[in-house]
C-alpha cells in the first residue's frame, strides 16, 4: 500500500513540475515551491498536490489541494534538498548575461562624456591666464607699462577665475547618480557652447594679438577680463537652464505598477522624459511597497478556473471562425453561473482573519520577550559583571521565544523571503540599542516596506527599460505616456499638466457679518 | 400606467366668528408671511412662496364647519389682499373685533389621477 502511495505521488510530481514549467516565469524563481512536491510524499500528514486544473492527471483522484501556498509546509517537512538552494532558473543566467554586457558599454560612454567635460573645462578655465601671461612671455619688453589699472584687473581676474571655480566645483562635480539611454540635450549644449565661445576668443586672440604683437597690454588685459566675465555669465545660463528651471512643478505624473495597481502621483517640472524617468524611479523605491511575486498566484489561477470547461462545437457545418469562437467562449463565461466570486470573499475574509489572529499572536510574544530585557545603568554595570550582554547577545538570547509566532506570520502574510534569521537578530539587536519598543520592532514586520528597506538581491528590480513613443530626450507635454520595464514588472507612467488657474480676489469688509433670525411663527385666530 | 396631476381650486369659504368670552375666534392658525421664512413652509408647493397658509385647524371650529382644510393658502380676506402682507398684518386682518364674518378666497392643491391612455388615445 505504502509502495502505491509512493507511486501516485511520484506521478504527481510530474504533473505538478510540467504544469510549473507552463505557467508564468515568476513562479520557476521561487524556490521554496520546488521542493514542496517531494517533500509532499515524504511527511505522513497529508500529500498536496498543486495540479493546474486543465491537465489530466494519470489516475488520480486524490484530493484536489487549493492554489496558493500552504502554509503549513515548513512544520511538516524535515529537510530541504541542497539543490533547491543553489539551483539557477533560466531566467537568472539570462539576467545575469545581460547585466554584464550592459555594464561595459554603457561604461564607456558615461567616461567618455566626463573626459570631455574635463578637458574642456580644464582648457576654458587656463584660457584667461594664458591670455595674460603669453604676452609677458614672448614680447614683454615691447609692452606698454600699466600700472594700478592692470594690477586692479589682474585681482579681478584672480577671483572671479576663484568663484568661477567654486560654481562650478558645485554645480558640475557630482557623483553621477544613474545611466540614461542618450545625453542630456542641455549639458550638450552648453559645452558645444563653451567651445564654440572659447574658440572664438582664441581665434580673436591669435589673430589680432599674437601675430601682430600688439604692446598696449592694458587691452589684452581687459580682454582677458571680458571672456571671464562671459564665462561667469554662461555659468549663470547653466544654473537656469540645468537646475532651476525644472524647479517649477508644471505636471503631475500618475505611477502605476503593472502588477498590482499600486499607484502614486509625483509632480514634476520641465524635464526630458528620461530625467523624469529617474526621478520616477528614484521616488520608486521610496513610496511603493516592495515587489512580492507570491502575492501573485491567486488571481491567474481565479481567471483559469473561470474559462475552464468550455468548449466550442461548430455545429453549422466546416469553417473556422476562431475570433468568432473566442467571442463565443467569453460570452458564455461571463453568463456561466459559477460562484468564483463567493470563493473569493469567503478566501479574503479567511485570509483576513487568520493575518488577524496571527499578528495577535506575534505582538503579544515580541511585547512578552521584551519584558526580560532590562538596560542597565552605568552604575548598576559595576554590580552584575557576570550577566551583562551586549546587544547582540541579548538579540539571541529572546529571539527564540518569538521566532515561531514570527515566522508564522511572515508565512501568512508571504513575506518568509524577505527577512532571513540573521536579518531579524540584526533588527533586534538594533531596536535593543535604541530603546525601542515592540511595537517599534515590529513595524518592520507587520506591513510590507518600501523596497529600500530590503536586501538588495531580493529587489527584483535593478535593471530598467525606459519605453516610450516620443524621444526620451524630448521634454514631458500632457498626454505622454512611458513604460519603465523591469524584467518582472512595469511601471506605467502617465503625464498630466498642471491646470491653468485662475484666481480672483474678493474682500469681504469685516463690518459686513450681519445675521437675522429665521422665523417661521404660527399664531391661532 | 398613471400619472399624478396637480391642480389648484379656487374656493370661497365663509366663517362665522364664534364669541368665547370677549374674544371672537376663528378656529384655525395661520403660518407666513413676507417676514418669515419661506422655506420652512410644509404646506407650499414653491419654497419661496410667502404667502398665509393655513396650519391648523381646531376640531369642530367655525373654519372646520365652514369647510377650510389645513394647507390652505389664503389669498384674500373680506377683499383684501393676502399674498403680500406680513404675519402681523395677516393676523390683524383676520381678527378684526368688529366684524363677525369673514369671507375668504383659499386655494388648494388637490391630486387627481390621469389615465395616460386617455390623454394618449
Amino acid at each position: 500500500k505504502s509502495a502505491a502511495m509512493d507511486t501516485e505521488s511520484t506521478y504527481s510530481g510530474y504533473s505538478h513540475y510540467s504544469g510549473h514549467s507552463k505557467k508564468a516565469h515568476r513562479q520557476g524563481r521561487d524556490r521554496h515551491k520546488s521542493p514542496r512536491s517531494k517533500d509532499g510524499s515524504r511527511s505522513e500528514k497529508s500529500v498536496t498536490i498543486q495540479a493546474p486544473p486543465a491537465e489530466p492527471l494519470l489516475g488520480n483522484d486524490a484530493s484536489r489541494a487549493e492554489e496558493g501556498q500552504d502554509d503549513n509546509w515548513g512544520e511538516t517537512t524535515t529537510a530541504i534538498t541542497g539543490t533547491s538552494e543553489h539551483s539557477i532558473s533560466q531566467e537568472d543566467i539570462a539576467r545575469i548575461s545581460k547585466d554584464l554586457e550592459d555594464s561595459v558599454g554603457l561604461d564607456c560612454k558615461r567616461y567618455l562624456g566626463l573626459t570631455v567635460a574635463a578637458v574642456l573645462g580644464l582648457l576654458v578655465f587656463f584660457t584667461p591666464i594664458a591670455f595674460i601671461l603669453l604676452p609677458q612671455i614672448l614680447w614683454r619688453d615691447d609692452l606698454e607699462p600699466c600700472g594700478t589699472v592692470c594690477e586692479g584687473l589682474f585681482i579681478s581676474v584672480a577671483f572671479k577665475l576663484l568663484i568661477l571655480l567654486i560654481g562650478t566645483w558645485a554645480l558640475f562635480f557630482r557623483q553621477p547618480k544613474a545611466d540614461i539611454p542618450r545625453v542630456f540635450v542641455f549639458r550638450a549644449l552648453l559645452l558645444v557652447l563653451i567651445f564654440l565661445f572659447v574658440f572664438s576668443y582664441w581665434l580673436f586672440y591669435g589673430v589680432r594679438i599674437l601675430d601682430s604683437k600688439d604692446t598696449n597690454y592694458q587691452g589684452i588685459v581687459q580682454y582677458a577680463v571680458s571672456l571671464v566675465d562671459a564665462l561667469l555669465f554662461i555659468h549663470y545660463l547653466a544654473i537656469v537652464l540645468l537646475e532651476l528651471r525644472q524647479l517649477q512643478p508644471m505636471f503631475t505624473v500618475k505611477v502605476v505598477r503593472s502588477t498590482d495597481g499600486e499607484s502614486r502621483y509625483y509632480s514634476l517640472g520641465h524635464l526630458s522624459i528620461q530625467r523624469a524617468a529617474l526621478v520616477v524611479l528614484e521616488n520608486y523605491y521610496r513610496d511603493f511597497t516592495v515587489y512580492n511575486p507570491a502575492l501573485l498566484t491567486a488571481s491567474k489561477s481565479r481567471a483559469a478556473k473561470h474559462m475552464a470547461g468550455l468548449k466550442v462545437y461548430n455545429v453549422d457545418g466546416p469553417g473556422n471562425n476562431a475570433s468568432g469562437q473566442s467571442r463565443a467562449m467569453i460570452a458564455a463565461a461571463a453568463r456561466r453561473r459559477d460562484s468564483s466570486h463567493n470563493e473569493l470573499y469567503y478566501e479574503e475574509a479567511d485570509h483576513e482573519r487568520r493575518v488577524k489572529k496571527r499578528r495577535a499572536r506575534l505582538v503579544v510574544a515580541v511585547e512578552e520577550a521584551f519584558t526580560h530585557i532590562k538596560r542597565l545603568q552605568a552604575e548598576e554595570q559595576q554590580k552584575a559583571p557576570g550577566e551583562m550582554m551586549d546587544p547582540r547577545e541579548a538579540a539571541q538570547a529572546i529571539f527564540p521565544s518569538m521566532a515561531r509566532a514570527l515566522q508564522k506570520y511572515l508565512r501568512t502574510t508571504r513575506q518568509q523571503q524577505y527577512h532571513s534569521m540573521e536579518s531579524i537578530l540584526q533588527h533586534l539587536s538594533f531596536c535593543i540599542t535604541n530603546n525601542m519598543t515592540p511595537k517599534a520592532f515590529l513595524e518592520r514586520y507587520l506591513n510590507p516596506g518600501p523596497t529600500l528597506q530590503y536586501d538588495r538581491d531580493r529587489w527584483f528590480s535593478k535593471q530598467w527599460t525606459l519605453v516610450s513613443e516620443e524621444a526620451v530626450t524630448s521634454g514631458l507635454q500632457d498626454g505622454i505616456v512611458f513604460v519603465l520595464k523591469c524584467l518582472d514588472f512595469s511601471l506605467v507612467v502617465n503625464v498630466k499638466k498642471i491646470p491653468f488657474i485662475k484666481l480672483s480676489e474678493e474682500f469681504i469688509d469685516p463690518k459686513s457679518h450681519k445675521f437675522v433670525l429665521r422665523l417661521q411663527s404660527e399664531t391661532s385666530v | 400606467p398613471a400619472f399624478l396631476l396637480f391642480f389648484s381650486f379656487q374656493q370661497r369659504i365663509e366663517i362665522h366668528k364664534l364669541r368665547q368670552g370677549d374674544n371672537l375666534i376663528l378656529g384655525f392658525s395661520i403660518g407666513g408671511g413676507i417676514d418669515q421664512d419661506p422655506t420652512q413652509n410644509p404646506f407650499s408647493e414653491d419654497k419661496t412662496d410667502k404667502g398665509i397658509y393655513v396650519t391648523r385647524v381646531t376640531e369642530g371650529g367655525p373654519a372646520e364647519v365652514a369647510g377650510l382644510q389645513i394647507g390652505d393658502k389664503i389669498m384674500q380676506v373680506n377683499g383684501w389682499d393676502m399674498t403680500m402682507v406680513t404675519h402681523d398684518q395677516a393676523r390683524k386682518r383676520l381678527t378684526k373685533r368688529n366684524e363677525e364674518v369673514v369671507r375668504l378666497l383659499v386655494t388648494r392643491q388637490s391630486l387627481q389621477k390621469a389615465v395616460q391612455q386617455s390623454m394618449m388615445s
